[in-house]
């Protein structure tokens, strides 16, 4: 009974020092960001790796999930009578939820654990040690350009997928279940608003961005150096990005649209 | 070197790509495109039940949208529900015996206000005051209506 | 006035021991040899001087500054001035060995890129490697990877440099060539070298000076030859290489016949 009790006592302690780290982590990247605006080329780089490797990924999915919602929707809403409502339905719930929703959990299976992945096996090749005896520090030279990048990321391929997906469910619904065109795009128009729904998205998609990136570079500055310990780097990132998206997603949810 | 240069370009493309992804949602997908008119003048118009009136709700006449419900609260002397109608200033000849009311886009639509324009001379001013209007139909005092009297036949 | 000095030095892992009370001088020009047997927190003495590791009593000073008492700034200005050659290299993986050397230059300098070739080709020459500049680190052998992590390691040009087991695992010319390129650096660069390695042989060749650790303790120091003259069983042992002595060939534990004859049968 003690034991387990301790053990909980000792997980508790463990979660506890490692939350503290985390945020030294970031408030020391933080300090790396400003220095960048002088070397964007760095950022650029990155950019590549985490942002336009996985463009192609976004493209696909967002096209599909929004065809899926097209037949999907017309099929509910063809009860009603309400087929016209098609283009609303598709386009508030890309813009609103499933944009910035799934676009970060594939942002943190695909840019994310390739983050991870690539400082833990920096570190456990020493690369990190080296820099910071070389007088470079490793948190503002590799891992704060990173963070930046992802940051830059997020909102654009969140976009990218609300757009690509709009566009899907329009394939499905005027090509294939023939919705009135015109119907689609004016009731859209009429029902989303620019502040509320879209802005309020890419507000999300931007805090998805920053604690995705943030979980993957600290996983992997963190991850025990070796190819096992990486290896549970990289799954705890995309484990512990879905939970934070889902539950952060939520309270934002909450806190733009509860009112209403 | 040239790696680098490539780099670079795909980035670009990317972050342009991103952001006209943006602007299509801004500009296609929602109403950004209103912003620019809806400095408009207001009027107020006082309603004996809104229903389910919202701010942002379309105020239209004839089937074109003038205008949008700026604001709604009590009125703490009549309890009827005052509504404040922002039109667009390029609307600006509606006649002052002009009515508004409350109607229902189909059957489970959302609700909108309708205006049909009267007869004066005058038109309204920002500030001006519509007084003829009529209230929202709830559905259910209308299924109570109908049952109601359906009672009152049959008892005779 | 020693360059490094290390005083009543402790550092624990958990409950146990790195350092129990080390006092260490590393002598300006000289090749200083940290000697030990495997675990006893060789490279880890070599992070402690180098500030990535914090003791947990004692100083460290190196040219005259206590490492652990200087800022940020302080410190990566400090580090500067030391190279440090790690076991696996550290060369970034992404980058050529051209841009591996140039790297430090890249980041600390405002040199014009033809004067940054010029350095760096300088080091690379020194080295031997200057014609596999274009080379990716995964294309080079682990001595090579060395070499062009020593080359990187002095493109600064510091006062001293630190050696993580340069010796280990490597076949018997590269073994030589890191011996030869050792020597050479402190003597042509001017350098402080500090060599940690369980590489008897080839560290007694070029040591001035060598420490033996064990067990969180110096146990024996002097000039190799005095080393090897060394009455104590377990230096000897040591530097012989023998595998018995003073620390037993087998685990300690109860006796075998003792274990043999135990009813206890493991299911």
């Amino acid at each position: 009974m003690m034991e387990t009790i301790r053990s909980l006592g000792i997980w508790g302690l463990n979660t506890f020092e490692r939350l503290g780290r985390g945020h030294l982590f970031l408030l020391h990247l933080l300090t790396g960001i400003p220095a960048l605006f002088f070397r964007f080329s760095l950022v650029i780089q990155q950019l590549y790796s985490v942002g336009v490797l996985s463009v192609f990924l976004i493209l696909i999915s967002g096209l599909f999930v929004g065809m899926v919602l097209g037949l999907q929707g017309y099929n509910t809403l063809v009860d009603f009578g309400a087929e016209e409502s098609l283009g609303v339905l598709v386009a508030l719930s890309l813009v609103r939820e499933l944009g910035p929703v799934v676009s970060a959990l594939l942002f943190a299976g695909r840019a994310g654990s390739a983050l991870t992945a690539e400082i833990g096996l920096m570190k456990s090749t020493e690369q990190l040690s080296g820099m910071e005896m070389m007088a470079i520090d490793p948190i503002r030279r590799v891992i704060a350009p990173r963070f930046l990048a992802g940051l830059i990321s997020m909102p654009l391929l969140a976009a990218i997928f609300s757009a690509v997906g709009v566009f899907g469910g329009f394939l499905v619904g005027h090509g294939l279940l023939g919705v009135d065109d015109g119907a689609f795009w004016s009731q859209m128009q009429v029902k989303t608003d620019w502040f509320d729904d879209v802005f309020n998205g890419v507000i999300k998609s931007m805090v998805f961005g920053f604690v995705v990136t943030w979980i993957a570079l600290f996983e992997g500055y963190d991850a025990i150096p070796t190819s096992e310990g990486v290896g549970r780097a990289t799954t705890r990132t995309v484990v512990h990005s879905a939970f934070a998206i889902l539950g952060l997603d939520f309270v934002l949810t909450a806190l733009m649209f509860g009112d209403e | 070197m040239m790696q680098d240069k490539n780099t670079e370009i795909t980035v670009g493309m990317f972050v342009a790509a991103g952001i006209a992804a943006l602007f299509v949602l801004a500009m296609k997908v929602s109403n950004l495109t209103e912003f620019t008119d809806e400095k408009g003048y207001q009027v107020i118009a006082e309603f004996e039940n809104i229903g389910g009136l919202k701010v942002r709700s379309p105020v239209t006449m004839a089937g074109v949208r003038v205008g949008r419900v700026a604001d709604i609260s009590l009125d703490p002397d009549s309890y009827n529900a005052k509504v404040t109608l922002n039109l667009y200033s390029k609307v600006d000849n509606i006649p002052t015996d002009t009515s508004a009311s409350i109607l229902t886009a189909g059957l489970l639509g959302e609700q909108y206000i309708g205006l049909e324009a009267g007869a004066e001379e005058e038109f309204l001013q920002d500030g001006g005051v519509i007084d003829l209007t009529q209230p929202a139909l709830v559905l259910e005092q209308v299924i109570g209506q109908f049952l109601f009297s359906k009672a009152e036949g049959e008892d005779k | 006035m020693p360059l490094v000095k290390i005083r009543d030095l402790h550092f624990y892992r958990g409950d146990r021991a790195i350092f129990d009370g080390v006092n260490i001088d590393i002598h300006q020009g000289k090749i200083t040899a940290i000697m030990g047997p495997s675990g006893t927190g060789k490279t880890t003495l070599l992070r402690l001087i180098g500030g990535q590791l914090r003791p947990h009593r004692g100083t460290i000073e190196v040219d005259g500054q206590n490492v652990h008492k200087l800022s940020h700034t302080e410190l990566y200005e400090l580090r500067k001035r030391m190279g440090m050659l790690f076991q696996s290299g550290a060369l970034l993986t992404d980058l050529t060995v051209f841009d591996n050397v140039a790297f430090p230059l890249r980041e600390h300098t405002d040199l014009p890129e033809s004067m940054i070739r010029d350095l760096v080709l300088i080091k690379l020459q020194t080295v031997g490697l200057r014609c596999a500049r274009d080379l990716m680190p995964s294309e080079l052998s682990g001595g090579m990877a060395r070499r062009v992590a020593l080359a990187r390691a002095v493109t600064l040009d510091p006062m001293m440099i630190m050696y993580d087991e340069p010796f280990t695992g490597q076949d018997p010319i590269s073994m030589g060539t890191l011996v030869n390129l050792i020597h050479r650096m402190n003597e042509a660069m001017e350098l402080t070298s500090i060599v940690v390695s369980h590489d008897v042989a080839e560290t007694a060749e070029i040591a001035d000076y060598i420490y033996l650790l064990s067990e969180g303790k110096v146990i024996e120091e002097g000039s190799p030859v005095k080393l090897k003259r060394s009455s104590s069983q377990w230096v000897q042992q040591f530097m012989q290489g023998l595998p018995d002595g003073p620390v037993p060939f087998h685990y300690p534990g109860t006796g075998f016949s003792d274990d043999l004859l135990s009813p206890e049968v493991s299911a």
